[in-house]
């Protein structure tokens, strides 16, 4: 009897807090994954390996390989050649598409716009009534950027398996070590190649959410994040700045491919990862320092 | 807790302020931290140089010898420096690839790159029969693969394979010497393979030592350091790093004379004497993939690859070849200019250019006069070259003092 009442006693101010914190959390997951223009953003993305399918396939309905013919310098999107042999190559060619450019404007458009954009529509004084606090505000915003981040990516993931399904074959992965896996040890890559692709944009949320809680302008916001974005890798590739580029956030963006060898090469995805991680502390913790001193207006 | 309370009084003011400007410390301590982390982790990694028992350099060479380490798998990094802006595309032009010529999986080609800049390999070995060398690309990768009579190389990025038969010595041979890892096409992309180069040298003109103990890869080693004694050469000193516990060659490090970064980087920054899975060597052409088959034997091939990173060998191939003076100093002489340009030779023939080539040439390199007439000499970091007015071309790793001299004798 006794030992029943503790329990009870113990679980209930625990069970309370965090379903506390995920009810903020749902409630900005919902205004998130609501608005017209994220659904939009999502559209976008989808249609990317939609279109890179369907032009592989007319390019090569003639039976013509892939990637320029007689070329064969590896130019263009990598895995453009192999899509026609697998479609699970649409996947990674797609990823590989995506990342440079759509996946993390999409990003940066959802980051900067998370606590500018309230204040810019004056609401974000009524979200700071509710008892929350600033920090669980802000976390639970960084927590559905995130969730963004992670859902852009599958977005595209399952879009080009899809695509990828339903124009070509599939069967067994040939890995470009040239080693083979069977089809469904590479639906594990796919998997896992997602989740890094979507960890490595972790960085450019917690930039954008800090340029965020610089400004009052969605904006504003928005358009320094993605400015700083395409900056970052103009210098990226500036051979003369070569000692900078390992602590960029995009260099090692690519490395997910990596994934794609045989045995796996974990070196620079675990440093993208490490790097990931630092600019998301680093920046976090700026966002944090700004926005709890911040005098709200709007 | 939110500032607007605070602020709203004058005495508040100062406070919040100072507690505005607190919460910064946060981000500015933690990026701190990640510099002086990144900065220091390596500086207190490097725990020092592994104490061994003393060893001699010619204990050292024996143990290299009479290593017999079949099986191995690791990560290579090769990093090279020659001085020549980039090979990449010098490559390009004299091997054209891709092209009616051949497949972009042909290894003649492919390998040229690792002559400049710097690459991650992956090789592994077990046994004379069975070895793979994978250079890591962006979003590709190339593999030569051999196992048995067969080797295969793969392009990914193109998805182009290039098939031919290895030479039968290469096998019967491989036992003998305990050559592991050298593949049948003669590469010396791994420590092992430049280390027997630059032994191969070694005579009365060299110097080797011992030079302390260093880690390579995890593993504790020591380090051979070889020297020429002549001077005049543009090569300072290599430096090889060697397991103690099993005489494998984990670095291979070549300075040249003139100092700054080493020219040739080679080293192991993974590896694992474990016996590698079966199926890393074994190799089908995968779906759709287009295969070339090797038409020429390989044997010719392994005398271009020769060529390709050691351009003195290379150039036995020209007619009228003269080699002066011997050890590091030696210089090349090649007096018909008839000989089609090799892939190695950093300075064609003055005969047949045109004269805005010839202007253009000049500006490349140096003009220098002496007792043999006036030419032209290139430098790079490590091979240079002279090409005198009347068609006579001296090569070697010499500094372009030494060079002059050499001609100087030839007349």
């Amino acid at each position: 009897m006794s030992r029943a009442e503790t329990t009870v006693r113990q679980e209930n101010p625990r069970a309370r807090s965090p379903l506390w914190t995920l009810g903020l959390l749902r409630s900005e997951l919902t205004t998130t994954f609501r608005r017209w223009r994220t659904l939009a953003l999502l559209a976008v993305l989808a249609a990317v390996p939609v279109l890179i399918g369907i032009a592989v396939k007319i390019e090569t309905g003639d039976g013509s390989p892939a990637g320029g013919g007689g070329g064969g310098d590896g130019a263009g999107p990598a895995f453009l050649t192999q899509i026609t042999n697998n479609g699970l190559f649409l996947v990674f060619a797609a990823l590989a598409a995506t990342l440079p450019v759509f996946l993390p404007m999409a990003v940066g458009v959802v980051a900067g716009d998370a606590v500018a954009g309230e204040a810019n529509a004056g609401t974000l004084r009524y979200l700071l009534v509710a008892p929350a606090g600033r920090t669980r505000l802000l976390l639970a915003k960084f927590t559905s950027t995130m969730v963004f981040c992670l859902v852009a990516t599958l977005v595209v993931a399952v879009s080009a398996l899809v695509t990828g399904a339903l124009l070509f074959p599939l069967g067994e992965v040939t890995t470009i070590s040239g080693t083979r896996i069977g089809f469904g040890d590479g639906l594990v890559r796919a998997v896992l190649i997602a989740a890094v692709v979507a960890a490595s944009l972790v960085g450019l949320a917690a930039i954008g959410l800090f340029v965020s809680t610089l400004t009052n302008s969605g904006v504003a916001a928005m358009a320094t994040t993605v400015g700083l974005l395409i900056t970052v890798q103009i210098l990226d590739t500036v051979p003369q700045l070569d000692a900078i580029h390992p602590y960029l956030f995009t260099h090692h963006w690519l490395s997910f491919t990596d994934l794609l060898r045989e045995p796996l090469y974990w070196d620079e995805v675990l440093d993208n990862l490490g790097l990931q991680a630092l600019y998301a502390a680093v920046f976090g913790s700026a966002a944090w320092a700004r926005f709890t001193t911040k005098d709200i207006t709007a | 807790m939110a500032p607007n309370d605070s602020a709203q009084t004058t005495d508040g003011n100062f406070a919040a302020g100072r507690r505005k400007a607190a919460r910064y410390i946060v981000p500015v301590a933690v990026a701190g931290v990640a510099a002086a982390t990144i900065g220091l982790v390596p500086a207190l990694a490097d725990s020092g140089d592994p104490d061994l028992p003393k060893i001699t350099a010619q204990q050292l060479v024996e143990k290299m010898a009479a290593s017999d380490t079949q099986q191995l798998s690791g990560n290579v990094k090769i990093s090279t420096d020659l001085g020549i802006p980039s090979l990449g595309g010098i490559a390009d032009s004299l091997a054209p690839r891709g092209g009616d010529e051949g497949s972009s999986a042909d290894p003649q080609a492919r390998l040229m790159e690792l002559a400049s800049g710097t690459h991650t390999l992956r090789v592994a070995a077990d046994g004379p029969d069975k070895q793979r060398v994978s250079v890591l690309g962006d979003a590709a990768e190339y593999s030569l693969i051999h196992n048995g009579g067969e080797v295969w190389a793969y392009d990914s990025a193109s998805n182009e394979a290039f098939h031919t038969k290895a030479p039968a010595e290469a096998k019967g041979s491989g036992k003998d010497s305990g050559k592991h890892e050298k593949l049948p096409e003669g590469v010396p992309t791994t420590p092992k393979g430049l280390a027997e180069e630059a032994l191969k040298a070694a005579d009365d003109t060299t110097s080797v030592t011992v030079d302390g103990t260093t880690q390579v890869a995890g593993r504790d080693a020591y380090q051979l350091l070889v020297e020429p004694k002549q001077s005049g050469s543009t090569i300072g000193s290599v430096r090889v790093a060697v397991d103690a516990e099993n005489g494998v060659p984990l670095k291979f490090t070549l300075t040249p004379s003139s100092g700054g970064k080493a020219a040739i980087d080679v080293g192991f920054t993974k590896v694992d004497f474990g016996k590698p899975s079966a199926d890393t060597f074994t190799f089908t052409p995968p779906k759709g993939a287009k295969v070339t088959e090797g038409d020429d034997g390989p044997k010719a091939r392994e005398k271009d690859f020769g060529k390709d990173f050691k351009g003195e060998e290379g150039l036995k191939d020209f007619e009228g070849l003269n080699v002066i003076g011997k050890g590091w100093t030696s210089v090349a002489e090649i007096s018909s200019p008839g000989g089609e340009a090799g892939a190695g030779s950093e300075a064609p023939e003055a005969g047949d250019v045109p004269p805005q080539a010839q202007q253009f040439m000049d500006a490349l390199g140096d003009k220098v006069s002496g007792e043999f007439g006036s030419g032209t000499v290139f430098e790079t970091r490590l091979v240079n070259a002279l090409m005198t007015d009347d068609g006579k071309v001296y090569v070697g790793a010499v500094t372009k003092d030494a060079l002059v001299r050499a001609a100087d004798a030839a007349k």
